[in-house]
């Protein structure tokens, strides 16, 4: 427990410094401290992985079970995608998105309570962990599709306004961030569907049925169906820019709504406390 | 020790004045040589740009110095002291500093943060050292200058932004499109500053040119300048779905491009973002076509807005770099502080005898037993032997201070013993009042 704990809250601390980096390079306007962030990310990112594999050999299984485990699953996942992402369309401003959203993963999962859950054997097939890996890592991508979007709404607003404040000089083209919109759904929709899948076919060697209509798994297909006519608008009738960016918004916050609204509001077979229940 | 600038800049002289003092660059042997005769200087260099004409000298007698270097700027150019005398500002010590640094990091330009004075104000002093008439101080100065405009550069944004329209539209088309190398320019009529434009455009990496014009001949002229093709005037809509960057100049009364025509444009390309450039008074482009969604339209005062702003921009960063100089002042004044004689000789002193006095108690401590009368002797002689061996190197920096050459003994003492710079400030300050 001792070893876990220490590289979850060194992890946390790697990102908040991270947090600071990429802010003070936004606020200030210089390059220098996003660069500096980026590797800080890296080394986040490792010691994260270096805590779930700790973690993973003192459960005996993925360590993705409780909300205190996918939220920061989910971080990891997120600032994993963003270092891809960066490498690809060096993308420094994005950090100041991407970096306080996995500290706030981070502290959101400090927060919830840290119980190592005796999922029943029944439960850990190999396909659990693969649904939830995918079903993360999608998330992880539409989380910074939504990130991208935001920043094209701004740029977008200020060139047809033609006024400018602080922030423009440090944002990439709208086409680099349109092309990061459509990376993170070109990935992030078969990531989805892999993971809709995946926990189908889960759902029925555990239950016995593919699909149960719970609340996750209708807002999950109301989100898996706008992705899918993005997608189909951006490879046919050519859409892209504006209303892409509003697309990817609106998708994100859907699948925050299904990933954290429906845990809160409404009871079904995913909210975390069913496994203790089971 | 004192720096010296007599000159006119764009601030104090208009061209006319600026041009008959100007300096061939081919030709600096000459002034150079015969600014370094002037009796009452002992450095020498020469800045000729077109927007100033400025002396850096080296001088002990200030008032005599800047008597001197006017005459001499007005005889070298056959010219009457009183016609320059009214355009002509002199800086000393302190002020001095600040002023080279300033025009150095491009501060003092007509255009705040324009790059060009920097390399030139080098090539003053590459002239200047190829022919010998700079010395320690102006080097180690000017080296200074330069690495003091380095920082500014680097510390503020003070030429981060584009302060001319044309410069302006290709920032623009940057922010929009990620890379310019793919994208067409159409030139729609062939304004002036639609062809300056156009070749910022080009020399920025865009590889396809479309002209249309009226005139059909002259859309093919242009269009071999820029290597680009001819389109005629009555169809040049039809291939506006082709083209990325739009600059339209024509002289007509009424719009030539429709927001209806542009949402059928926009379609046939696939929604990918346009920007259009309305240099023409009148305008070209209906305004409205600006709300078209992946349309941006930019005309004649967005563009001189967008500069403006800009400027405003750089005379906030000027204020930064003002700080970054106010400090590296104090640091030069400081070495240029240790330069004079009677502090050197001071600190010398000081040194030598912490020497003797370390030594002595390290002799006394191992010698037990010995009486007054033996450690008096042993240290009159320690004392004998500092002043015997301080006592040559004293006299010739002593006689050396009105020699052109004093500052290099006075370096090489401080550089061979080692002398701190800083403990002596006050005692040169003192020193200098003399």
């Amino acid at each position: 427990m001792g070893a876990m704990t220490l590289l979850f809250n060194l992890t946390m601390l790697v990102y908040l410094l991270a947090t600071v980096l990429y802010l003070v390079a936004m606020v200030g306007r210089r390059p220098q401290p996003g660069r500096i962030g980026r590797w800080v990310l890296v080394a986040g990112v490792l010691l994260h992985a270096g805590s779930f594999a700790v973690r993973h050999a003192s459960v005996g299984g993925a360590p993705v079970t409780s909300l205190h485990e996918s939220l920061s699953f989910f971080a990891w996942c997120l600032v994993l995608l963003f270092l891809l992402l960066d490498l690809r369309f060096r993308l420094s401003v994005m950090g100041a998105f991407a970096s306080p959203l996995a500290l706030l993963l981070m502290i959101g999962s400090a927060l919830s309570p840290d119980v190592v859950v005796p999922l029943d054997p029944m439960l850990r097939t190999w396909l659990f962990p693969v649904h939830i890996t995918f079903a993360f890592l999608g998330n992880a991508a539409f989380a910074l599709s939504f990130g991208a979007g935001v920043m094209y709404l701004i740029q977008d607003r200020m060139l047809k306004s033609k006024r400018f404040t602080g922030i423009y000089r440090m944002l990439p083209s709208l086409d680099t961030l349109d092309k990061v919109n459509y990376t993170c759904l070109s990935f992030g929709f078969p990531l989805m569907t892999l993971g809709i899948i995946s926990g189908a076919v889960w759902a029925n060697t555990v239950w016995g049925t593919y699909w149960s209509w719970d609340p996750k798994e209708t807002w999950a297909l109301i989100t898996w169906f706008l992705y899918a006519g993005l997608l189909h608008g951006r490879m046919t009738i050519g859409w892209r820019g504006r209303k892409a960016a509003i697309f990817a918004i609106i998708g994100f916050l859907l699948l925050l709504f299904s990933f954290l609204g429906v845990n809160l509001l409404v009871n079904g077979q995913h909210t975390f406390e069913v496994f203790t229940e089971l | 020790m004192n720096i010296i600038i007599v000159g006119l800049s764009h601030k104090t002289a208009p061209v006319e004045i600026r041009e008959k003092v100007a300096f061939a660059p081919t030709a600096m042997a000459e002034p150079l040589q015969q600014m370094l005769e002037l009796p009452a200087i002992s450095e020498a260099v020469i800045v000729s740009t077109c927007n100033r004409v400025e002396l850096y000298a080296v001088s002990r007698n200030v008032d005599a110095a800047v008597v001197e270097l006017k005459q001499f700027l007005a005889d070298f150019h056959q010219l009457q002291l009183s016609e320059l005398d009214e355009h002509l500002y002199r800086y000393e010590g302190q002020e001095a500093i600040r002023h080279v640094m300033r025009v150095s990091a491009s501060l003092d330009s007509m255009i705040i943060g324009e790059p060009q004075i920097l390399g030139q104000i080098k090539t003053a002093y590459g002239y200047a050292s190829e022919h010998k008439s700079s010395g320690l101080i102006l080097n180690r100065f000017l080296h200074k200058a330069f690495s003091v405009a380095k920082r500014v550069r680097t510390e503020t944004e003070i030429a981060s932004s584009a302060v001319s329209v044309s410069f302006a539209a290709v920032e623009l088309a940057r922010k929009i499109f990620d890379t310019l190398e793919d994208k067409t320019v159409m030139l729609v009529g062939a304004g002036e500053m639609c062809e300056l434009a156009a070749r910022h455009f080009v020399n920025n990496g865009i590889s396809k040119v479309l002209v249309t014009n009226r005139t059909f001949s002259r859309a093919e002229k242009l269009a071999e300048e820029f290597a680009g093709t001819a389109v005629s005037f009555e169809n040049f809509r039809e291939q506006l779905h082709r083209v990325d960057i739009v600059l339209s100049s024509t002289g007509a009364p009424d719009y030539v491009l429709s927001a209806k025509k542009m949402k059928e444009v926009i379609k046939d390309r696939r929604h990918k973002p346009m920007f259009l450039i309305d240099i023409a008074v009148p305008r070209d482009i209906d305004p409205l076509v600006n709300k078209i969604d992946g349309v941006y339209l930019y005309d004649v005062d967005d563009l001189q807005g967008v500069v403006q702003a800009n400027m405003k921009g750089r005379e906030k960063e000027a204020a930064k770099a003002e700080k970054i100089i106010e400090e590296e002042i104090i640091q030069f004044q400081r070495w240029l502080s240790t330069l004079e004689v009677k502090p050197t000789i001071v600190a010398l002193r000081r040194q030598m005898d912490g020497i003797r006095q370390a030594e002595l108690q390290k002799t006394f401590a191992n010698l037990n037993g010995l009486n007054d009368k033996e450690r008096k002797a042993i240290e009159s002689m320690a004392s004998a032997i500092v002043n015997k061996i301080l006592h040559q190197p004293t006299t010739i920096l002593k006689k050396s201070q009105n020699g052109s050459d004093g500052d290099l003994y006075i370096d090489a003492v401080r550089t061979l013993f080692d002398l701190p710079e800083n403990s002596d400030t006050k005692a040169a300050a003192e020193s200098d009042d003399k």
